[in-house]
């Protein structure tokens, strides 16, 4: 049996609601609201990057996998906004771990769906015996360009998800992979923003890709939607997965525990992914997840998960992904928030 | 002074809380040394400090040094972990005013700092207060 | 060993000289000290000076100001302790004298702050503290005194005014010190509502940047006697104590450990104790400073040093007065300077040439100079002939 056997959230503690941006960008904060289906995002601090994020969620997987961090064999972190260009999150990771020297390191980026490629290739390294535990991690900590309609939603946060044979909390039934080449959201080299073709990020990327991703997984593993307690898809803003639940045939029933955007944001690299660490949260033995990210660019990874009877015993071993949404989170005004995002053009380099 | 070497040197501390422990005596130092002041063994294990502890004294700095002027104002504590030793950090994700002698704390991962736009990235603790 | 004696003191205005490098600060104290002492040639000196190399970009300051002193080829030391530089090069030129390798010596101390920013005179006053584990997370100087302060508010219910009343009585002697950097008087309101800077500390509870030197000439105790213009000044000790640089090391957070050393062995070699001093120059870098340092010195008792100020204890005509000169916090404090400025205020005293100052008829003094939160402490104690 191969799956995740530990896992682990983190989400930075600030928030900036919709209303505090949009009465910056004289724009209408209700509509906001209510065509993204978002009430505020979560903000990074000015000592918090996707390197932190990653780290604290790791800490959290391993306190659940209860394993020694030295054996694990891979860790991957797929995010949008590496602190480096060139230098890699995942060693800082492994040694925060104590997982070096013998370990396998990539950073990995696919915009939103970084995260789940990690997953996708340390089920694969486990499977084929390479390792004994690969380790993938989904952060962002990404920005939105001030004024666009992006600002309201990009938020920080990511999760973890440590992977191996022994003591599986969640077993891996199935795992796919659609992609094409499709230009809906992109950032050149050397630019701080990114940009993206508007309403073309609709139905020519997001939709099409997790309807492929879904169809492709349902076809591979005879599964049918009404097997499934949970799913998780993607989730930039809350429209997009709710409507792409409907039209696949998913209840809200099934998408409600696993959507944390309305609260959260868009976490890019580490939307499904915390979705997904949100459903383990809760999860009871027996009970069947498909997750669906969605990278743009484009494409998406599925995977279907069945929780084990092992998943009880660890869900509170660790701090829980509602935990780091809903406890004591700190508001922000706009100054604050553009300080902290470092939004604003200082003369002084090193200040 | 935030240089490569400098900063890999440091990461087994400032990663991992990398500690040594008298054999003789049971003093602990963080970071490790080569003789106990207390008893002058020169013998060592390493051990990890708990990430766990209370504010043992505070301040709020205003008038930050340079590299932390983005951060003030923001509170500091010399921090009690539950094994004795001390360790001096940030007290983060919180009001000043919320920090006072005995408030119970965790060590997070946070980057301590950077080395302008361009420069090297130094990692390490800050507290943060237990909710 | 020979007993050795203070002959001439001398000593720049304290303040920001934008005019004046580091090497002529020096010169000019040294001349006045030299002049003050009627000597024209030394055999040797030593220079306490924190960070010139920072501050100025200049090292090898002992052959530099040798050379501009017209001294050279004598032999000329820097000596650093952070901001006990001054404090320990005087001892090294009693070491030096009493041993017997050379007779007449020039002590002085010099620090030039202002060529640098605010930001760069920040950096280089934090090389005091543990550069890797206490400046690396971003700490200040009044952050780490603030940080004595709060434990010692817990502990022992000192209070935020407490504090004030240490400033309120150092303004007011050095609004009476003709060298002063800041010699106006201030209130417990304006230190308590002043710019915060480090909680509870605010600008007013911190001792200011400054550029000056300070220098005294010191020789065989036997030797002054006949030399001397004025009455000598006879070391009846100068002890040095070290402690942990880093806050956090140290077992008491509110107990200056190396100033308490340095004191025990400083009573025990004049064969004095607490009661026997007349008064003191201490190291009041902030106003916490002072409280810790009455208490380390043994003139209160532990963890009462903040009723000291406020009760008129260590005022000029309390019990036991402190910081006649106006402290650091008024007389200003270019670091390497301070120890020796600390002596020109206690030999003042003990000749009757405080001015304004005056206290009636001192025989005995002590000054306590410090180095970061503590790291290190000097203390001598002086005697009028």
């Amino acid at each position: 049996m191969v799956g995740i056997i530990g896992f682990g959230a983190y989400i930075p503690r600030f928030r900036i609601k919709v209303e505090e941006i949009a009465k910056v960008w004289g724009a209408d904060a209700p509509s906001y609201k209510k065509g993204l289906m978002l009430e505020q995002k979560s903000v990074p601090g000015p000592d918090q990057d996707t390197i932190t994020i990653a780290v604290e969620a790791a800490r959290n997987a391993v306190l659940r996998a209860g394993i020694d961090p030295a054996g694990i064999g891979a860790v991957y972190v797929g995010s949008e906004s590496h602190p480096y260009a060139v230098k890699p999150s995942g060693t800082a990771v492994a040694e925060a771990l104590g997982a070096v020297p013998d370990c396998h390191c990539a950073d990995l980026e696919f915009a939103c769906k970084a995260g789940s490629e990690g997953m996708f290739l340390g089920m694969a390294l486990v499977k084929s015996g390479e390792v004994d535990y690969a380790l993938a991690i989904g952060a962002d900590t990404s920005q939105g360009a001030p004024g666009d309609a992006l600002e309201y939603s990009a938020a920080a946060g990511g999760a973890a998800f440590i992977m191996g044979k022994d003591n599986v909390v969640a077993e891996l039934e199935c795992q796919y992979s659609f992609m094409t080449d499709t230009p809906d959201f992109w950032r050149r080299e050397h630019m701080m923003y990114p940009k993206h073709g508007g309403r073309f990020t609709g139905d020519e990327a997001y939709f099409k890709h997790v309807r492929g991703g879904v169809e492709g997984i349902l076809a591979k593993s005879g599964r049918k939607k009404e097997d499934f307690k949970y799913i998780v898809f993607h989730q930039p803003n809350g429209k997009f997965p709710t409507r792409m639940a409907k039209k696949l045939g998913f209840t809200e029933e099934q998408y409600k525990t696993g959507l944390l955007v309305p609260t959260l944001g868009n976490t890019y690299s580490g939307a499904s992914p915390l979705g997904l660490a949100a459903v383990l949260d809760e999860a009871k033995p027996g009970d069947r997840i498909l997750m669906c990210s969605f990278g743009s660019g484009a494409g998406s990874d599925a995977f279907i998960f069945k929780a084990t009877d092992k998943l009880a015993q660890v869900q509170d071993k660790a701090r829980k992904t509602r935990y780091y949404l809903d406890t004591n989170p700190i508001y922000l005004d706009y100054g604050m928030y553009a300080k902290f995002r470092k939004k604003i053009h200082k003369n002084v380099e090193e200040d | 002074m935030l240089t490569p070497p400098r900063i890999r040197r440091e990461t087994p501390q400032r990663y991992r809380l990398e500690a040594g422990k008298c054999k003789k005596c049971g003093e602990i130092y963080f970071p490790p040394r080569l003789i106990c002041r207390e008893c002058q063994g020169r013998e060592f294990e390493t051990v990890t400090l708990p990430g766990t502890g209370k504010v043992a004294a505070y301040t709020v700095i205003r008038t930050a040094p340079t590299g932390f002027g983005d951060q003030a104002p923001y509170a500091m504590g010399v921090v009690e972990l539950e094994n004795g030793a001390r360790v001096l950090c940030q007290v983060a994700d919180c009001s000043p005013e919320e920090v006072k002698v005995g408030l119970e704390v965790h060590l997070e991962f946070r980057r301590i700092q950077a080395e302008g736009e361009s420069g090297v990235l130094a990692y390490g603790y800050k507290a943060v207060p237990e909710r | 060993m020979r007993d050795v004696a203070i002959i001439g003191i001398g000593m720049t205005d304290f303040g920001e000289h934008w005019k004046v490098s580091l090497r002529d600060l020096f010169v000019e104290a040294a001349l006045n000290a030299m002049d003050d002492a009627g000597v024209d040639h030394v055999d040797s000196m030593y220079i306490g000076s924190m960070s010139p190399g920072l501050f100025t970009g200049q090292e090898h300051i002992g052959s530099l100001l040798a050379d501009y002193l017209g001294q050279a080829p004598i032999p000329a030391t820097r000596v650093e302790s952070a901001c006990a530089s001054g404090g320990l090069a005087l001892r090294c030129g009693i070491m030096d004298v009493a041993s017997g390798m050379n007779d007449i010596v020039l002590v002085s101390g010099v620090e030039k702050m202002t060529d640098v920013t605010g930001g760069g005179a920040t950096y280089a006053l934090a090389t005091a503290a543990d550069g890797e584990y206490e400046a690396f997370h971003g700490v200040t100087f009044p952050g780490l005194y603030a940080m004595i302060a709060t434990a010692h508010m817990h502990k022992y219910g000192t209070t935020r005014e407490d504090l004030a009343h240490v400033a309120v009585k150092n303004h007011a002697n050095g609004a009476l010190n003709p060298h002063a950097q800041y010699p106006f008087p201030v209130t417990v309101d304006g230190v308590i509502n002043a710019v915060k800077v480090a909680d509870p500390l605010t600008i007013l509870d911190c001792s200011p940047i400054t550029d000056g030197a300070a220098a005294a000439v010191i020789c065989p105790l036997d030797m002054a006697k006949k030399l001397a213009k004025k009455a000598p000044v006879k070391i009846l000790a100068s002890a040095h104590a070290t402690d942990s640089i880093a806050l956090h090391q140290r077992k008491d957070l509110t107990w200056l450990n190396s100033t308490a050393v340095a004191a025990q062995k400083a009573y025990k070699d004049a064969g004095l104790s607490p009661k026997d001093i007349d008064f003191a120059e201490v190291h009041d870098c902030f106003t916490i400073a002072e409280i810790c340092v009455i208490e380390a010195l043994g003139f209160v008792e532990k963890g009462q040093g903040g009723q000291a100020a406020r009760t008129g204890l260590t005022a000029r005509d309390g019990k036991i007065p402190v910081n006649t000169s106006g402290g650091l916090k008024s007389k200003g404090h270019p670091v390497g300077a301070t120890g020796i400025a600390q002596i020109h205020e206690a030999v003042s005293q003990l000749r009757g040439e405080a001015g304004k100052r005056q206290l009636s008829n001192p025989r005995r003094g002590l000054t306590q100079n410090m180095g970061g939160s503590g790291g290190s402490a000097v203390v001598h104690i002086l005697e009028v002939l």
